[in-house]
């Protein structure tokens, strides 16, 4: 088995795809560089990232699927499952070896996984553009921290940006530690760069953690989400199924 | 806590807690685009923020304006001999609720509606102010939902029009005779000519949108209406029969059944204590499902042999044991719409059996990787004609070999039937 070892990226991966296909590689296996077990029996290629190379294979692809397939293979790598980069390598090579297009032959492992792993990255980009819970941090800068199962921020951005285009706006996932910033003065996009250290400092000295209003509003929707439940129609198991635990931490009104 | 936000805590639960048995909670089916950099947007498909503890989906901030009302409808729980605290918003207030939560990303907009005072048009025009408001002092390009009230006047309905993105008259009970026991001061008549009028306009402005771009949209999310049921005597199938013309008649995108709960005070009605009808209204739900995306018609699963749905199974086994002799079909042959009426196959299954067989023969294995629920479906369908699974079962068997291997999630709420078995 010969191991192809790739930095992360998107981009490092089709890097990947693109030297398996120069290699003639018949028995090739992609993995991050850091998720890396060295397999004893295995040969050990480093991929060394190259934009020219990818967009080769992502090029190829294009003309072979639909938009909508071809997203779905960026939300597949999203989903960071373990062996998700081998998933797509068996998916391209299946599109690459087929005169016609074969994105709907459900009957094909690696096509029906990928359409499903791309079904629950869809699944969890919804959910966080549901779940996002901003809280106005002062100077109608709003802030979300959030913390999804899948690497799904890059997806919900464009949605935030339309629908907040008149108020600051930084969401930032907590276990992946990055972060998005809007700037309503300019509409761009910046990566956001957090040190909390510092910040708890600052609004230690300052005494100021909010704005005055946030409270109040933060009090307000747990009242409502309280006062619009029906007792008598009590139904936890669904209530659950809806709104795992695992997202409750940002939840204003589960907290 | 100030006394002004005390005030407001005590008028939104108030409030609230009075607009929660209007079950409408879509948020889905505009065109709003923010192209003015303003607030919000209401392009995309509907989104549940969260959820309550009963299971239902939290998407609008839906409240009343007021629970002050001059009718006395029974089922109601803001009818006017119902001793209740009263209380009523300020216009300005429901905008500012409406705008803060809506920034913390809360909710898709708002869902208003409000207990009649003085007259219809006095209580429409409020409602009206405030979308206005909305829409054109804050900018604000979220969902909005007004309910519209009976026999407010049609330039009120116009305007409430360009402003809402859904607007709905509630139809009540499921026949006028039980109106009639229940709500002496509405009649059918009044609630239909104001759904009349909707649909047509909602048809001329779209018509007029497809010539001229600039045109503006009128309720560009449709209409929706609600019925509460078993208050009254009706069968499934009035309900449903109901239903359909409301779906025909009046183009609605929606008619909600909302299983009533007791509130007491009234021996025409259920007392304090009975169980809201669950699992019929589910039922309920499956049939109008059945009906809006499974190509059935209502006649099929509804009629004076089975006027009542059957709690223990869904409408669409019903069927299918009562049809056994379509059955089975061949999974790589029939066309979508019989693969539709499978028990076990949903919309995204069917879709994706009908693309994938073009190229080569599905089996079982693959049928059960591509999500379809083998334990229903086993019983309606061959892959191939060599298969022969179970050709000699009678409905009551397979009805019996069904119900057995799960645990029905009602199965709490019906154990008395259980037991026969």
């Amino acid at each position: 088995m010969t191991q192809f070892i790739y930095d992360g990226t998107y981009t490092g991966l089709f890097t990947a795809i693109f030297d398996v296909y120069e290699r003639r590689c018949d028995d090739a296996q992609i993995v991050k560089s850091h998720g890396m077990q060295a397999l004893v029996f295995s040969d050990n290629i480093e991929v060394c990232t190259d934009n020219a190379k990818a967009e080769r294979v992502l090029k190829g692809l294009r003309k072979k699927v639909s938009p909508e397939c071809f997203a779905n293979l960026y939300s597949c790598y999203l989903s960071e499952l373990k062996g998700i980069e081998n998933t797509i390598l068996q998916f391209v090579q299946y599109v690459f070896a087929s005169r016609k297009n074969v994105e709907d032959n459900y009957g094909h492992t690696a096509v029906l996984d990928v359409a499903q792993i791309a079904r629950k990255v869809g699944r969890e980009k919804h959910r966080f553009e549901a779940f996002v819970r901003f809280e106005n941090i002062g100077d109608r800068l709003f802030y979300a921290p959030i913390d999804p199962d899948y690497n799904v921020l890059p997806l919900i951005v464009p949605h935030f940006k339309r629908r907040y285009a008149d108020q600051d706006w930084i969401i930032y996932d907590t276990r992946r530690k990055y972060g998005v910033h809007y700037s309503e003065a300019t509409g761009e996009l910046h990566e956001a760069v957090i040190d909390f250290s510092v910040e708890r400092n600052d609004r230690a000295l300052t005494g100021i953690s909010f704005d005055p209003d946030e409270t109040l509003y933060q009090d307000l929707w747990k009242n409502y989400f309280k006062s619009t439940n029906i007792p008598m129609r009590r139904n936890m198991k669904l209530h659950l199924q809806h709104v795992p635990k695992r997202y409750w931490k940002y939840l204003v009104e589960k907290k | 806590m100030k006394t002004s936000e005390s005030r407001i805590h005590e008028k939104l639960s108030i409030l609230a807690d009075a607009a929660k048995y209007d079950v409408s909670c879509a948020s889905s089916g505009s065109k709003r685009k923010n192209e003015n950099k303003g607030l919000g947007d209401a392009t995309g498909m509907g989104i549940c923020h969260s959820y309550t503890e009963d299971g239902r989906c939290v998407s609008l901030l839906k409240i009343l304006l007021t629970n002050q009302c001059i009718y006395d409808c029974a089922y109601c729980v803001s009818r006017k001999s119902n001793d209740i605290k009263r209380a009523a918003f300020t216009i300005e207030e429901v905008v500012e609720l409406t705008i803060n939560f809506y920034r913390r990303n809360y909710i898709e907009g708002l869902f208003l509606s409000s207990g009649i005072f003085k007259n219809a048009d006095f209580t429409m025009e409020r409602l009206v102010t405030i979308a206005r408001k909305l829409r054109t002092e804050h900018k604000f390009n979220g969902y909005i939902h007004l309910k519209t009230i009976p026999g407010a006047s049609e330039n009120l309905m116009k305007e409430a029009g360009l402003y809402a993105d859904r607007l709905s008259v509630n139809i009540e009970l499921p026949t006028e005779t039980s109106l009639k026991t229940l709500a002496p001061d509405k009649n059918y008549e009044e609630i239909m000519t104001p759904m009349s009028y909707l649909s047509e306009a909602i048809t001329e402005y779209k018509a007029e949108k497809a010539l001229i771009k600039s045109a503006p949209v009128f309720a560009p999310a449709g209409q929706s209406t609600q019925m509460v049921i078993g208050a009254t005597p009706e069968s499934d199938k009035d309900i449903m029969f109901q239903a359909n013309t409301l779906y025909r008649q009046f183009n609605m995108k929606r008619v909600y059944y909302s299983g009533y709960i007791p509130i007491g005070g009234d021996e025409r009605l259920p007392g304090i204590g009975t169980p809201p009808p669950l699992i019929r209204e589910h039922r309920l739900y499956q049939t109008d499902w059945l009906m809006r995306f499974y190509g059935f018609d209502v006649k099929e699963i509804v009629s004076d042999d089975h006027p009542n749905l059957d709690v223990d199974v869904d409408p669409k086994l019903g069927w299918a044991l009562r049809n056994l002799h379509e059955f089975p079909i061949d999974i790589n042959t029939a066309d979508y719409a019989m693969i539709l009426r499978v028990p076990g196959i949903g919309v995204g299954s069917a879709q994706k059996i009908v693309a994938a067989r073009r190229f080569g023969k599905l089996d079982w294995y693959q049928l059960k990787k591509i999500g379809v629920a083998m334990n229903r479906v086993k019983y309606f369908v061959v892959c191939s004609k060599q298969d022969v699974l179970f050709g000699d079962a009678t409905p009551g068997a397979i009805r019996h070999r069904i119900l057995s291997m799960g645990k029905s999630k009602y199965e709490s709420a019906y154990s008395p039937q259980l037991s026969l078995f």
